[in-house]
Formats: structure tokens, C-alpha cells, sequence
């Protein structure tokens, strides 16, 4: 049954990496008055994404011949297989879940992790001087970003008192209120330091330091190129829908609507029909695509920070903060509850 | 005895140190931010850079022995390669400099003229400046709206001289032709759109707290420094050297100026602009001679060229008359020598040309302000972080056509 989830999975997930490639091309163009792709598959050009998947994966196969012929072809891969295995234990709903674990908070922490290892192969094995420097800005702030990551994943877990996600989920049933951003105020700073960390640990813009375009050339993907370098992207969109899926089960209501309406909308109804499940996944994926748009609208807004400035933002601020709001939910919860 | 006390006793342990290479990068002439084909050799430890030496010539033309074999007015469009990102400029200067050796006389109107369209060349080089400036600090959306500005002056200039980029308009003698109808119009329409979109870059970069973090305070170019190195122009006035040839260079460049109003683009020692009190003040971290100044006064200096635009404007729609007739191919050049500098965009450019009783030139020379600016860079960039050596190097704002010509 697992395989069955992963095998769908494994098409629902590029379909929505491939929407994202779109998505990020059509918002980026909109916010520097531009208007993006517009004529592959007829309008709006939304069959981009596909022409750019032959396109890369009808180039040439190059590997660079100062580069580790093992490790730099096992990069790319890696990549997607740490991208991808954190959906293995997202839930999308209350049924709607790929695998149900009772340590899911744990092991997402624990794949989101292998991500590290691909990208400082990648920049190890490439042979080149930027994509060395590059994975080695990356080992630096994606070790460090994962502490207050995992910090602020500790508030929701401390809310409900379980690392299970679905059970998460569950706690927030209720409308807005209810949801674990609004519960107290540390979770509410608990969210925004979450945001910080999951932009950093994703190398996101202002965080894009391993690949940083205008110092490192493209940093560890300097020397990939066709399907290798296609794995890489689509690897990156895949994590930034994950965290911002993870994001939204765990602060932002999962899949319980903002407003507590009864049958037959479904939200926050107790029953267990299909129909309640596809509009619960329908609610996190909305929720999610939101995080993704704020993520390219601050990719396309802001210049990129400098390393000593990422690891100040990490150490000064992001822990601190979460550390101030694991305490402080800890104690709130031994006060109120 | 524990285990672990017997291992850290052990004679055999010794501990491990870790061996740091200093290792050489060789940043272009293939990169994304070395604006052109320019060549860094970096020498790192880490991300730490203790020496960059710049390597140049990869765009060297021959444009000064080509200009020993054609007619002085032929050697225009080879000026337009120079800065091809303000080629009127370059115009201006070599037609001043030939001028200069005729004891031409370009009529007023000409001059107003002239005025009009090297400023709008200066806008729109500085936007290019400004806008490559957020590329080489990872921001692109300023970019976009820096070149959507640009456009609409090379809109402009296409409209009056047919050419986009290269426009060999400004001629020895006066311009190629005067003004279309309906064009100081649309310039004014332009004016009014530069003022709210530069407020616009303000918001994106000036005032944006990672923006201020990466340029204020870094690459620091004292007075003292620029004077001696040879720098000019923005770079020269980001370091608080108040000091532009429209103002005080030779009289036949200045008289342009004269009748217009307009502030030199740069701070004093406490970092304050003159008449900035629209404009966003300083950040607390920014020192005189940084990056930020030397983007601020580009910023600055744009909206004071808008000002001469529109003074000149005024004074081209009051006057009357020709716009200068450009002299002939065959027209000799008297025996001696003259040498002008202007104030171009990237700083003071300088043209040399000896006259020998014919129509071609015995001696072209051009001193490029770019070529002065960009030797600075290994000064400026000792000690700095590798993110740190698109951020000066782009604050220097240099062009390869010139600096290799």
C-alpha cells in the first residue's frame, strides 16, 4: 500500500513542482512588469514547465572531467530523494495521509536534513572552486538553520502532545483561533522565526547563498547541467512546497478552513467521507501554494544577504527567538493547562 | 580509569590541526557580475579575500590607431563604442576636444541641444548603474524597472537619431540633425515618469535594511585614495570630493553649464547631500567613501541631470536658430594639439588629438575614467568577503569598451 501512496505521490508531487516552475516564472514576471511565459499550450503559457523538461532533458550529458564521476552523479538524486521523502509522511488531510507515523515531526526533521549531504556532494564532487565554496556556504547555514527549525517545530508539538501530524492537525479544528499560530504569543513568534529558517534551510532568496548567481556563478550547480541540473530545480521546488505543506499543518490550521463552517462544506465536520478529506487537502494546498507565492515575492523583492550576515541572522536573532518560544510555550502550557 | 580519559592520555593521540590553503579563483572573464569581460584573480582564504588583481584587455579594439587613419568626424561612431552605455557622452567629448583644436564655435542653440541629450544619456547610464547594481547584489526586480525607465530615453533617442545604442549624433561642428517635432514634449512626458519611478528604487534599495547591510560601510575609498589613484566621477564624489568638470573644467566644456542650475552629486564630511531633504538620509552605518554613497550619488545625480533636462529644455524651446552644421570629411585639422576632459557618466573622460594639416589626426589618444576607476579595485577589495567583490566592483561602476577601448 505504501509503494501504491509513494507511486502517486511521486506524480502529484512533480505535477505540482512543475506548476511551481510556472507559477514562479509567471510571478516573478508580474512583479518586474514583465508577463512570463505566454504561449506554450496555448494561453499563459502554462505548458512552460513541460517544454523546459524536454528541453533539459534533450541536453547534453555533460560531467565535467576534474569532477568525481560517482558522487557527482549521485547529487542530483539524492537531492530529489531527500525532497521527496518528506511527503511520505505529510498528511493532506485526515485520511489523506501516505504514510501515517507516530514520530512524523521527527522524521521529517530527519530527511529534511539528507538535502545537506547533496548539495556538498554536488559542490565537492563538481571539481570546481565555486561549487566547493558553494556547498560549503551551504553545510555552514543549513546546519545552522535547522537548530531554530527544530525549535519551532517543538511549539506545535508541545501544543498537542504528539509528534504524529494528522493528530496535530486535528488539535486546530475550529476555526482561526484555534489554529497553533494564534494559540499564544510564542507561537505566533514560533511561526515567523519558521518562516526565517525554512527560507534559509531551502536557500531561498535572500538565503540563496550556496548558489548565489552574481558571486558563486550558480555555487554548487555551477557544473550540472541537463537532466542532473533539471533534478537539482525541481528538487528545490519540491522541498519549498514540503515546508510550506509542513508550515501549514502545523501553525496554520491543516486542513480546517479559517472560518468553522458546518456540512456540507466540510470544514471542521466530524464525519469521515471522501468528499470531507478532498476539501481538507484542497484547504492545506491552498494554505501552502500561499506560503510558496509569499517565498517568490520575497525571492523577487530582496538582495541576498552575505554570509557573515545569514549566520548573525541565525545566531543573534533566529536562535534566541526560538528558544524564547519553546520556553515560553512550555511554560504557558504548564500555566494554562 | 574511564575508557575515554585512557584514549585522550594515550602518547599516540596527537591533535589534528586543520591545514587552510590559500586558494586562487579566476573570477570571469566568463561571470556573471564582472559587468563585461573582465578578469579577477582572487586570492582566497575561505571566503576572505587578501588580493584581487584585475585583468583587462579582452575588449582592446584598437580604437586609438584607428582613429590615426580615418577623419577626425569618421572617428565618431568609434567613440560610441567607448561607453556604449552613454555614448552621446563620448560623443560630446571627442567633438569638444576637435572643436577645441578648430576654435569652433557651436551656436547656442547647439549647445542647449547638446545640454539635452548628454544628461538624458548620463539617466540613463546611471540607471543601468543602479540596475546592474541590484543584480550583482542578488536583487532583480530594481533592474527591470531601472531598464524600463532607460527604455523610454533610448525610445527617445532613436526617435531623434535612429540609433538605439550607438548613436553618433552629436557631430564636430554641432549634431546630425535637430530635434523631430513633438519631441521635447515626449521628454517632458519622461521627466515627469523618472521622478516616481527613481522613489520607487529608493523603496527597493536605498532605504532596504539588506541592501544598507551590504554596501554601507564596505569598500571604503578615502579622499585621498580616489585623488591619487585617478578616480573621477561618482566614484570620485561618493569619497566626499565635491568636484565636477561641468563645473570647473575648461571653459568651452563649462559654458555649456553655466546658465543652469544644479547641485554636485556629493556628500560632505558628515555624509549630508545639499537639497536632499526629499530624498532618504543617509543609514547610520554608511561611511563617506562606501558603496552606498557611491550608489547614492548616482542616485542623486540623476535626479539633478532630470533638473538640467528640463532647464534645457526651456532654453532649447527659447532659442532659435541652427543647431550647428557638422563639419566636412575633408575639413583639415590645423598643425598642434588639443586634450579635453569631460564629465562622462563613469567619470572624466579625456580625448587627445594632434592636428597635423590634414583631414586625419596624426595623434588620437583617449584617457578612459573607467581604466583609473577599476585600478582602484585591488585597494578596495583587501580583506573583503568573496560577496563582497561583485558589490565594490559594481559600485565602481565601470564599462570594458572603455576601460580597454
Amino acid at each position: 500500500m505504501v509503494l501504491v501512496n509513494c507511486a502517486v505521490l511521486l506524480v502529484f508531487v512533480i505535477t505540482v513542482a512543475a506548476f511551481l516552475i510556472w507559477a514562479e516564472r509567471k510571478v516573478a514576471a508580474r512583479i518586474q512588469d514583465r508577463l512570463g511565459p505566454t504561449r506554450v499550450g496555448g494561453r499563459f503559457g502554462w505548458l512552460q514547465s513541460v517544454a523546459d523538461a524536454i528541453k533539459v532533458l534533450t541536453k547534453e550529458d555533460i560531467i565535467p572531467t576534474q569532477a568525481d564521476p560517482i558522487l557527482f552523479r549521485t547529487a542530483p538524486y539524492l537531492a530529489f530523494v531527500a525532497a521527496f521523502s518528506w511527503y511520505i509522511a505529510l498528511p493532506f488531510s485526515r485520511n489523506l495521509v501516505p504514510a501515517r507515523l507516530e514520530v512524523a515531526a521527527l522524521f521529517l526533521l530527519a530527511v529534511g536534513s539528507l538535502e545537506i549531504y547533496a548539495i556538498l556532494l554536488g559542490g565537492y564532487a563538481s571539481g570546481s572552486k565555486w561549487s566547493l565554496i558553494g556547498g560549503m556556504r551551504e553545510a555552514v547555514q543549513v546546519i545552522s538553520y535547522e537548530i531554530p527549525l527544530a525549535l519551532c517545530l517543538a511549539v506545535p508539538v508541545i501544543l498537542s502532545g504528539t509528534m504524529d501530524l494528522v493528530a496535530i492537525g486535528e488539535h486546530q479544528r475550529g476555526g482561526i483561533w484555534s489554529w497553533f499560530m494564534f494559540r499564544n504569543p510564542f507561537s505566533f513568534l514560533a511561526f515567523w522565526v519558521y518562516v526565517t529558517a525554512a527560507t534559509a534551510s531551502l536557500n531561498r532568496a535572500p538565503f540563496d547563498l550556496p548558489e548565489a548567481e552574481s558571486e558563486l556563478v550558480s555555487g554548487y550547480m555551477t557544473e550540472y547541467s541537463g537532466f542532473r541540473w533539471g533534478a537539482f530545480m525541481l528538487s528545490e521546488y519540491i522541498a519549498m512546497f514540503a515546508i510550506s505543506l509542513l508550515g501549514a499543518i502545523v501553525f496554520l490550521g491543516a486542513w480546517y478552513g479559517p472560518i468553522p463552517l458546518t456540512q456540507p462544506f466540510g470544514f471542521g465536520s466530524d464525519s469521515a467521507n471522501g468528499f470531507d478529506d478532498l476539501l481538507g487537502a484542497l484547504t492545506v494546498g491552498m494554505k501552502a501554494m500561499l506560503g510558496v507565492i509569499v517565498m517568490i515575492w520575497v525571492r523577487w523583492s530582496l538582495p541576498r544577504l552575505r554570509i557573515d550576515h545569514v549566520m548573525t541572522v541565525c545566531l543573534k536573532y533566529c536562535m534566541p527567538l526560538a528558544a524564547a518560544a519553546f520556553v515560553g510555550t512550555l511554560l504557558w502550557q504548564t500555566v494554562f493547562s | 580509569m574511564t575508557p575515554l580519559r585512557r584514549l585522550l592520555e594515550e602518547e599516540s593521540w596527537e591533535p589534528v590541526e586543520l591545514r587552510t590553503e590559500e586558494i586562487f579563483i579566476n573570477m570571469g572573464p566568463q561571470h556573471p557580475s564582472t559587468h563585461g569581460v573582465l578578469r579577477l584573480v582572487l586570492r582566497a582564504r575561505g571566503e576572505v579575500v587578501t588580493e584581487v588583481v584585475p585583468y583587462i584587455g579582452y575588449l582592446h579594439r584598437c580604437a586609438e590607431k584607428i582613429g590615426e587613419n580615418v577623419a577626425a568626424q569618421q572617428w565618431i561612431p568609434y567613440t560610441d563604442r567607448m561607453d556604449y552605455l552613454a555614448a552621446m557622452n563620448m560623443n560630446l567629448g571627442w567633438a569638444l576636444t576637435v572643436e577645441k583644436l578648430l576654435g569652433l564655435e557651436v551656436p547656442e542653440r547647439g549647445r542647449h541641444l547638446r545640454v539635452i541629450l548628454v544628461e538624458l544619456d548620463r539617466i540613463a547610464s546611471h540607471l543601468v548603474a543602479v540596475g546592474t547594481y541590484a543584480l550583482d547584489l542578488g536583487s532583480f526586480t530594481p533592474f527591470m524597472y531601472c531598464f524600463r525607465e532607460r527604455e523610454k530615453i533610448l525610445n527617445l533617442f532613436e526617435w531623434a537619431s535612429g540609433a538605439r545604442l550607438t548613436y553618433s549624433f552629436i557631430a564636430i561642428g554641432g549634431a546630425r540633425a535637430d530635434l523631430p517635432s513633438g519631441w521635447v514634449e515626449a521628454c517632458h512626458q519622461f521627466l515627469d515618469e523618472l521622478g516616481p519611478a527613481l522613489a520607487e528604487i529608493h523603496d527597493l534599495l536605498t532605504t532596504n535594511a539588506i541592501f544598507v547591510h551590504r554596501t554601507a560601510g564596505v569598500g571604503v575609498l578615502a579622499p585621498s585614495t580616489a585623488i591619487a589613484y585617478g578616480c573621477t566621477g561618482p566614484v570620485l564624489r561618493g569619497s566626499g570630493v565635491a568636484w565636477d568638470l561641468r563645473r570647473v573644467g575648461e571653459p568651452i566644456y563649462s559654458r555649456m553649464y553655466q546658465d543652469y542650475e544644479f547641485q554636485i552629486a556629493a556628500p560632505d564630511a558628515t555624509g549630508r547631500y545639499p537639497d536632499a531633504a526629499k530624498l532618504p538620509s543617509p543609514p547610520k552605518k554608511a561611511v563617506v567613501g562606501d558603496c552606498w554613497h557611491r550608489y547614492f550619488v548616482r542616485m542623486y545625480e540623476m535626479e539633478q541631470s532630470a533638473k538640467i533636462v528640463r532647464q534645457a529644455l526651456d532654453k532649447y524651446t527659447a532659442s532659435s536658430g541652427p543647431v550647428g552644421q557638422p563639419i566636412k570629411h575633408t575639413h583639415k585639422l590645423p598643425r598642434g594639439e588639443a586634450y579635453l576632459e569631460t564629465e562622462c557618466p563613469k567619470g572624466q573622460m579625456g580625448f587627445f588629438v594632434v592636428g597635423n594639416d590634414s583631414p586625419i589626426p596624426h595623434r588620437v589618444r583617449a584617457r578612459s575614467s573607467s581604466f583609473c576607476n577599476l585600478s582602484v579595485l585591488s585597494e578596495l577589495c583587501r580583506g573583503a568577503l568573496i560577496a563582497d567583490i561583485p558589490a565594490i566592483l559594481g559600485s565602481l561602476d565601470i564599462v570594458l569598451g572603455e576601460v580597454d577601448r
